[in-house]
């Protein structure tokens, strides 16, 4: 039987994006890119995006390899931000990492995190919080434009 | 006085060992974590504590009582450890904060005044980066050149590529006793012996060797030992360097200090004899006491014992979890010591660290510091349960239960 702490992050939702990932592709020509490396678990993640003129996220893709948690928060995560203006996905952004830190309950708090929620197990596994967060970080340093990132 | 020889046996270590019987989320608590760091006995513990309660002082300095009694124990601790892997004289044992410290005392000491432009040094690619990042230092200072001995898909060194490796060049081979990551056990006398053959000193790492069995350095002929304490049911941050006396009294002190001097004036040191030549400030005297103390104990359970019960160990975790469908072992060497690293079809080892403490049982999930290692192999990480002692079968089967329920979350 599974324990009750497994199945709050290893959700159906979750084991769903990892098998089948969604926006799985290299994205070329794109406008922002990064990629983004997680020392300690060998995670590595590229994230590619194009904005339009009126600053909304046509495509976003990511490409690379890693544990469940983190290949599945990169899926859901360009699912969402895919036709959101950047300043509604930098306000995901700060609000999702807010949530995997602990420091935002989505339950009291949802702000825009919606299905991200499910991510919210990862504050009780502080070896893990770095898998949810990597795909965003690397976002974040696409927009920004850094090439590289890592969770070091 | 019952003889404590008789007393101690395989079957009922375990009960030494009290961190064994506590719960970890919920269930009983299964550590097979044992190569990263091993668990402390009873013994050791209070060895550490009568030190601190009874006679805490500095050492080699004070006249007072204390300060007697705290370096006849920090002696006594350097001879339990001579007596463990059969040094000539108890000067050859240096005390060091663990592994890592001892190669970069030799990096450091020996490497710095030994190896010029130009000059080689063996390692292999099993080496853990404790035994890669000191001589790349010393080779990116030295402009010296580090060779690579391969490893075989079963985990093996490729001995004859090392043959052809040696050169007139060569300055030094350093090897890993045990690989971390796969239990390989390396055939280190021959290695010796080969290296010797062109007058070419050896280091052998020996962190992963010296609770698990016997090591006699004068029989292996290395010129360098290094192994850790809390590798070996003793604590952290102590460790030891064996070097042969003709090496050691040859090579510069690398850390200046309080104990490590004759004298001292603003114009000229004259340095201690060994082996305190190297042991620079207060060294870590409860730790020398509790790592003598852990040596007393593995020579007092015997390694007959110890081999028999991991042999067993490694054995039914290799038959138990090679029948997991979608599990492959990492490091099926013949000589092997009771680690088992593995991989599991479509399920990131992280993944399944996470599930299996879940379940109370704690592994390793990484590189563990053995990322050419994994290079090599074509991974990023592996799952590895590595086995002491004090372990049982039916704790394999708890890791096995533990790791199809995972498989289960996944399919």
């Amino acid at each position: 039987m599974m324990d009750s702490k497994t199945s709050e992050i290893y959700k159906q939702v979750v084991l769903d994006h990892n098998k089948t990932p969604r926006n799985y592709r290299i994205l070329d020509p794109a406008m922002y890119e990064a990629a983004g490396h997680n020392p300690l678990c060998g995670d590595r993640y590229h994230v590619y995006l194009n904005v339009d003129d009126s600053g909304i996220i046509t495509d976003i893709t990511f490409s690379g390899d890693g544990c469940a948690i983190s290949k599945a928060s990169a899926s859901m995560m360009t699912s969402m931000l895919k036709g959101k203006t950047v300043t509604e996905a930098e306000k995901m952004f700060h609000q999702f990492h807010e949530m995997a830190q602990g420091k935002r309950d989505p339950e009291t708090d949802p702000g825009d995190l919606g299905r991200l929620k499910v991510f919210a197990g990862v504050r009780n596994l502080p070896a893990r919080v770095k898998c949810a967060t990597l795909s965003w970080h690397t976002f974040h340093a696409a927009l920004k434009g850094e090439k590289k990132v890592t969770t070091e | 006085m019952p003889d404590v020889k008789q007393q101690l046996t395989a079957a009922r270590c375990r009960d030494d060992f009290p961190i064994l019987n506590r719960h970890v989320h919920g269930k009983p608590l299964v550590y097979l974590d044992n190569a990263a760091s091993s668990q402390m006995p009873l013994q050791v513990m209070e060895a550490y504590r009568d030190y601190h309660s009874r006679y805490h002082a500095n050492v080699h300095r004070g006249v007072h009582q204390l300060s007697q009694q705290a370096t006849d124990a920090m002696e006594a601790g350097r001879e339990s450890l001579r007596r463990l892997i059969n040094a000539a004289d108890a000067k050859e044992v240096i005390f060091t904060s663990g592994t890592t410290d001892a190669i970069n005392l030799v990096m450091q000491s020996w490497g710095r005044t030994q190896v010029a432009p130009g000059d080689e040094i063996i390692l292999s690619t099993m080496e853990h980066h404790s035994n890669i990042v000191p001589w790349r230092m010393l080779c990116d200072e030295k402009k010296a050149v580090l060779k690579v001995i391969p490893v075989t898909d079963d985990g093996e060194l490729d001995l004859e590529a090392y043959e052809s490796l040696l050169s007139p060049r060569t300055r030094l081979v350093s090897i890993v006793h045990v690989s971390n990551t796969l239990g390989t056990v390396n055939p280190v006398k021959q290695i010796t012996r080969m290296a010797h053959a062109r007058g070419v000193p050896v280091l052998v790492d020996g962190a992963q060797a010296v609770s698990h069995m016997p090591v006699d350095v004068q029989d292996l002929g290395c010129d360098f030992y290094a192994a850790s304490g809390h590798k070996m049911f003793g604590p952290t941050g102590i460790g030891l360097l064996y070097g042969k006396k003709e090496h050691l009294e040859k090579m510069p002190p690398w850390r200046g200090g309080g104990d490590m001097i004759l004298s001292v004036s603003f114009d000229e040191i004259l340095y201690n004899e060994l082996p305190y030549k190297f042991e620079a400030g207060t060294p870590h005297i409860a730790g020398a006491i509790g790592m003598g103390k852990a040596a007393e104990y593995l020579m007092t359970l015997g390694y007959e014992e110890i081999q028999k019960q991991e042999k067993d160990l490694l054995d039914y975790a290799t038959q138990q979890l090679t029948a997991v469908d979608g599990v492959r072992i990492i490091g099926t060497a013949r000589e092997k010591s009771a680690v088992v690293s593995f991989v599991v079809d479509g399920i990131h080892p992280h993944d399944i660290g996470t599930i299996l403490d879940f379940e109370g049982v704690a592994v390793r999930t990484g590189h563990h510091c053995t990322q050419p290692l994994m290079e090599r192999y074509g991974l990023t990480a592996t799952t590895r349960a590595s086995m002491a002692v004090y372990n049982r079968r039916e704790e394999i089967d708890l890791l096995v239960h533990a790791l199809r329920e995972a498989i289960k979350v996944f399919r």
